[in-house]
């Protein structure tokens, strides 16, 4: 199951879609670990021609189906934090026409769609599609540190230690969610880790 | 309590202005300059707004939309500029043959539906004859800004594109001039190709031009978010139609050389407007009850919403039959 229906939520929270090809002088698909289905489920001789693929694996390999699609550039990083170098480059040299197609957990799209609109794309015509992990990428609103893949609600810091409540509120910006501490009136008191979508 | 002036009547906040001078452009297009007659600096406004001149045409109360065409810098005039049109309605006319220098009229504040995005990296122009208007406030107001820009300008001849020898001179590697006289054309496609990540086009001229440029930065995968376009309508002519105005306990007759607007407003009725000219979206009124067919010509309402027939821009669109009754 790498398809996941997102409960309804409030405004600030993202929407993922479901790619589609578009006509482009180019193609950009950047994806990590079970968001290469998404590529490979529109993957046409047409599109590869033109297509560059950043692909960030994360512990689900699919490198190997991707490559077989055939895409004009190909490229592999371990972390998005690797890859970005090679996205702002790629996002730089790209002209009008090129079309963006983002896949896999809403944290990789979330930062992939901050370079591409810093780069000069509309957010509203850059693709995405969740597939995989619904791990969330968190901002501590105390000491402003990021904790990637937060599965669980509450959850700690990773920087400060804080026991934090996982909110909805997302700033595209820093394309994270925001986390608050749960137990700042009374000290220890925090109830039971649960999954966030649980 | 707002500071703003209390409104009474429809349409954007007037002004009072006088004719300081009318200047032939081409053989078809002549320019208009205002100051005010109270002595005041005119409202700022930003490249690619439009202002309504009223004209009194004898009984008849002509308002029509020109681009404001000054440089923004400058708040001491502005400056409009009609291109004759003798199979129009008669408004172009009217401004060329019986408005003149030291006249006083009165056109409202600035309204702008199509204005720059400052958050381009690169600005695209596309004018065809008469729709370079809006391009000269724009390019002004780049100027001041250090913007990046290029203009891409169709005329029928050098001769008849208006500004194009001003703004070939000031700009000689950003203004490109085609002329149909010398069968040159717009090369489409290739300009549009390899522009910057983040550069915006804007279009304004013939409905055909629009609608070329629309799609071909689509299907060369243009966001729609970043081509721009402004046309304005005039009302077309067509057969007199009765409607019932509910609110206001009139019938009124539409004539065949009038808008409904226009027939709206000689009844003594308050109507709101902005462009007159089917974009702004600020006359749409609902209608109450319909029997026959709408001719709709706005760029406003959704398909949908014109298929419903249950909402009217009254500034272009007309209607066809028995009983039409507005709510106004």
């Amino acid at each position: 199951m790498t398809k996941f229906n997102f409960p309804p939520s409030i405004t600030s929270r993202p929407v993922w879609g479901e790619l589609q090809a578009r006509a482009g002088s180019g193609h950009v698909f950047i994806a990590d670990a079970h968001g290469a289905g998404a590529i490979m489920d529109m993957a046409t001789p047409d599109l590869m021609a033109k297509a560059h693929i950043i692909y960030i694996p994360k512990g689900h390999d699919m490198s190997a189906e991707l490559k077989a699609l055939g895409p004009a550039q190909y490229y592999e990083g371990p972390s998005y934090a690797a890859a970005s170098s090679r996205i702002a480059h790629v996002l730089g040299q790209a002209k009008m026409g090129v079309q963006v197609y983002l896949a896999g957990t809403e944290s990789v799209m979330g930062q992939a769609m901050h370079a591409a609109v810093q780069a000069g794309i509309p957010s509203g015509s850059i693709q995405t599609e969740h597939r995989g992990s619904t791990a969330r990428r968190m901002q501590c609103v105390h000491c402003k540190g990021f904790t990637e893949d937060v599965e669980t609600d509450p959850f700690v810091c990773s920087h400060c230690g804080l026991n934090l409540f996982v909110r909805d509120h997302y700033s595209r910006r820093l394309a994270a969610y925001q986390a608050v501490c749960i137990d700042a009136e009374d000290p220890g008191n925090v109830p039971e880790s649960k999954g966030i979508y649980e | 309590m707002s500071a703003a002036p209390q409104k009474t009547k429809s349409g954007s906040e007037t002004l009072n202005v006088v004719v300081s001078a009318k200047v032939p452009v081409t053989d078809l297009v002549t320019r208009f300059e205002f100051t005010r007659t109270d002595g005041a600096p005119f409202p700022p406004f930003s490249g690619g707004a439009h202002t309504v001149v009223t004209m009194q045409d004898g009984d008849r109360t002509r308002m029509n939309a020109y681009s404001l065409m000054s440089d923004p810098a400058d708040l001491g005039i502005y400056a409009i500029s009609v291109r004759r049109d003798d199979t129009g309605r008669g408004g172009s006319k009217f401004m060329h043959e019986h408005v003149a220098a030291g006249d006083e009229i009165t056109i409202t504040y600035p309204v702008n539906l199509f204005s720059l995005d400052l958050t381009a990296k690169k600005h695209i122009f596309f004018a065809g004859g008469i729709g370079i208007t809006p391009f000269m406030s724009m390019i002004g107001q780049l100027d001041q800004i250090g913007g990046n820009w290029e203009l891409h300008y169709s005329a029928r001849s050098a001769a008849l594109g208006a500004y194009a020898d001003v703004l070939r001179e000031k700009y000689p590697h950003k203004v490109h001039l085609y002329c149909d006289d010398a069968d040159q054309h717009i090369p489409l496609e290739a300009i549009l190709s390899g522009q910057p990540l983040g550069t915006h086009t804007y279009v304004c001229g013939p409905e055909g031009m629009i609608s070329w440029v629309h799609s071909t930065a689509a299907s060369l995968g243009w966001p729609e978010a970043h081509v721009h376009s402004e046309a304005f309508l005039a009302p077309e002519p067509g057969q007199p139609f009765e409607v019932r105005l509910c609110k206001s306990d009139k019938t009124i007759t539409v004539g065949e050389n009038e808008s409904l607007l226009e027939a709206i407003e000689r009844a003594g009725v308050d109507a709101p407007f902005l462009c007159r000219g089917g974009s702004c979206g600020m006359c749409e009124t609902d209608v109450v009850t319909a029997d026959g067919t709408f001719l709709h010509r706005d760029y406003w309402l959704e398909q949908e919403e014109q298929a419903a027939g249950k909402k009217i821009m009254p500034c272009v669109s007309r209607f066809l039959g028995g009983v039409l009754e507005l709510d106004r």
